[in-house]
């Protein structure tokens, strides 16, 4: 483990290279460039509060503020699903890199969750200009968002390096994840309250992390009422467990990537 | 004096799946008729040998003889099936040029990224930038993304970023066979530059002339086999004369 954290330290510049050059192919040749980053969840949210109001309107009713509530289930799962994904074909796409040199390999998928972050922040100011716009008052708990952020991310860490593993040495991963992700967001809660389904819905639907990383983020930004010892217990608890199967699992099987890339 | 490397009893087996299982249903329905079976390859077999400080190392072999795989065990790209590799120092791996290279970045973003693959700090590659761009002689094409380079001109950028620093060992797979004439005479005199600094350096190469030339310890693969292995000139002569058959 010590050993892990000094290998870690020697490349973080490497890290650094990596994120860097990630959002510089992003947005390359865009005339808009990073404005992508604010536009593009802008937009999405548009859309889904478009709708979701008007066409689809018999779930976002009773919910008030449907704007930012929709926009932060969006921005988490979004956050969510892009780290994981990238993070899964990570290893596999740095395969010409990793058969030549010698890097820990886990740092790609670790790029990919920082990569992810990193949109992730930059999406919030389309956060902040929907809540100014729309006059949502903001309490002192908004800076416990901090907590589900940081927590999430060490899930999607998790989840990432768990995926990356099977990945290498099974594709189809790729596509079960695609139809995993699309059920998993019709049960994160993210344009309805789980409050107006029935008693069996709502216990499924509080066995998805998601749902708790998305309602903490609402409850210290949107509701002002800042973390029950519930959610604190249930966002680390999940974020602990999934870090450290990741680990585990990517650890034990590293060693055999190389053979099969 | 330790030895830089010692390469202990090293075998590297690989699985040679006769068809490829990268689906569940391949992969279950193989295993369910029993038929989950690999053919076994031998890439290095009982392989030892040890590297002196300053040496000058040589491999000779003919493809498939197993050199590019026993480079790639030193640097620890793979983990040996079975044996023990020790190195003593820091590796500059020129393992087929172009490794952590992005094709889509130019040549000075790829110049900070492919430093830090090899553990130099941004700080470090600023102070070195001249230099780097100087030996590769390519000041003109900087901002030029890498996709638009020949194989000649990213050999060069490469071969100048893994050598700026003084490596402790520096491995170099059939790099010099990529520039034109100049530009080999020039990295043989930086690699000799490297040796006389105290750098260990080895080299494969299909020139036996060049081996001759350059190295001072040889040792012939054949097969995953180490056939014959010492001074430049004995096995060189053994190599030659076994070919000619």
């Amino acid at each position: 483990m010590k050993l892990y954290c000094k290998d870690l330290w020697r490349y973080r510049y490497l890290l650094q290279n990596l994120i860097s050059r990630d959002f510089k192919l992003k947005y390359r040749r865009s005339v808009l460039g990073v404005a992508w980053s604010v536009l593009n969840p802008l937009m999405m949210c548009l859309v889904m509060w478009a709708v979701f109001s008007s066409i689809f309107n018999t779930r976002g009713d009773g919910i008030e503020n449907f704007a930012v509530f929709l926009l932060i289930g969006q921005l988490l799962f979004n956050f969510f699903r892009e780290s994981t994904t990238m993070a899964m074909e990570s290893v596999l796409k740095n395969a010409p890199l990793l058969r030549k040199v010698y890097i820990p390999k886990y740092i790609f998928p670790l790029e990919k969750c920082c990569f992810g972050l990193v949109n992730c922040l930059f999406s919030f100011v389309a956060l902040v200009l929907v809540m100014i716009f729309t006059g949502t008052g903001v309490e002192w708990t908004f800076i416990l968002f901090v907590y589900p952020i940081i927590t999430l991310f060490f899930f999607s860490l998790g989840v990432g390096l768990i995926l990356a593993t099977t990945y290498v040495f099974f594709r189809d991963v790729m596509h079960m994840w695609e139809v995993f992700c699309t059920a998993l967001m019709y049960g994160s809660a993210i344009f309805y309250d789980p409050a107006q389904m029935g008693i069996w819905m709502q216990r499924i639907i509080r066995l998805n992390p998601l749902y708790w990383y998305i309602t903490a983020f609402r409850s210290c930004v949107l509701w002002g009422q800042g973390l029950s010892p519930t959610m604190l217990a249930v966002c680390g608890g999940w974020a602990l467990v999934m870090l450290a199967a990741g680990l585990w699992i990517f650890k034990k099987s590293q060693d055999r990537f190389v053979l099969y890339m | 004096m330790p030895a830089m490397i010692e390469v202990d009893g090293v075998s590297m087996r690989f699985n040679l799946s006769k068809e490829r299982h990268e689906s569940f249903k391949e992969y279950f329905l193989a295993l369910a008729r029993g038929r989950l079976q690999f053919d076994e390859f031998y890439a290095l077999k009982n392989v030892s040998l040890t590297v002196q400080p300053g040496d000058f190392y040589g491999l000779v072999g003919l493809n498939g003889s197993g050199k590019s795989t026993l480079l790639k065990v030193i640097s620890g790209v793979y983990k040996p099936s079975a044996g023990k590799v020790t190195v003593r120092g820091a590796i500059a791996p020129l393992i087929e040029l172009g490794a952590g290279f992005d094709m889509d970045l130019t040549a000075r973003e790829n110049i900070y990224l492919n430093g830090t693959v090899l553990g130099f700090t941004p700080k470090y590659i600023d102070s070195k930038f001249d230099e780097i761009v100087e030996f590769s002689e390519l000041k003109d094409f900087l901002d030029v993304p890498l996709k638009n380079y020949s194989s000649g001109m990213v050999a060069r950028i490469a071969f100048a970023i893994a050598t700026i620093t003084k490596p402790d060992i520096l491995i170099a797979d059939e790099i010099l066979s990529v520039g034109d004439f100049l530009f080999q005479k020039k990295c043989e005199e930086r690699m000799q530059h490297l040796l006389s600094g105290g750098t260990t350096v080895i080299l494969v190469s299909h020139s036996i002339e060049q081996i001759e030339r350059m190295c001072n310890k040889v040792a012939w693969l054949d097969h995953g086999v180490i056939r014959m292995d010492g001074p430049v000139e004995e096995v060189c002569a053994a190599y030659k004369e076994f070919n000619k058959e």
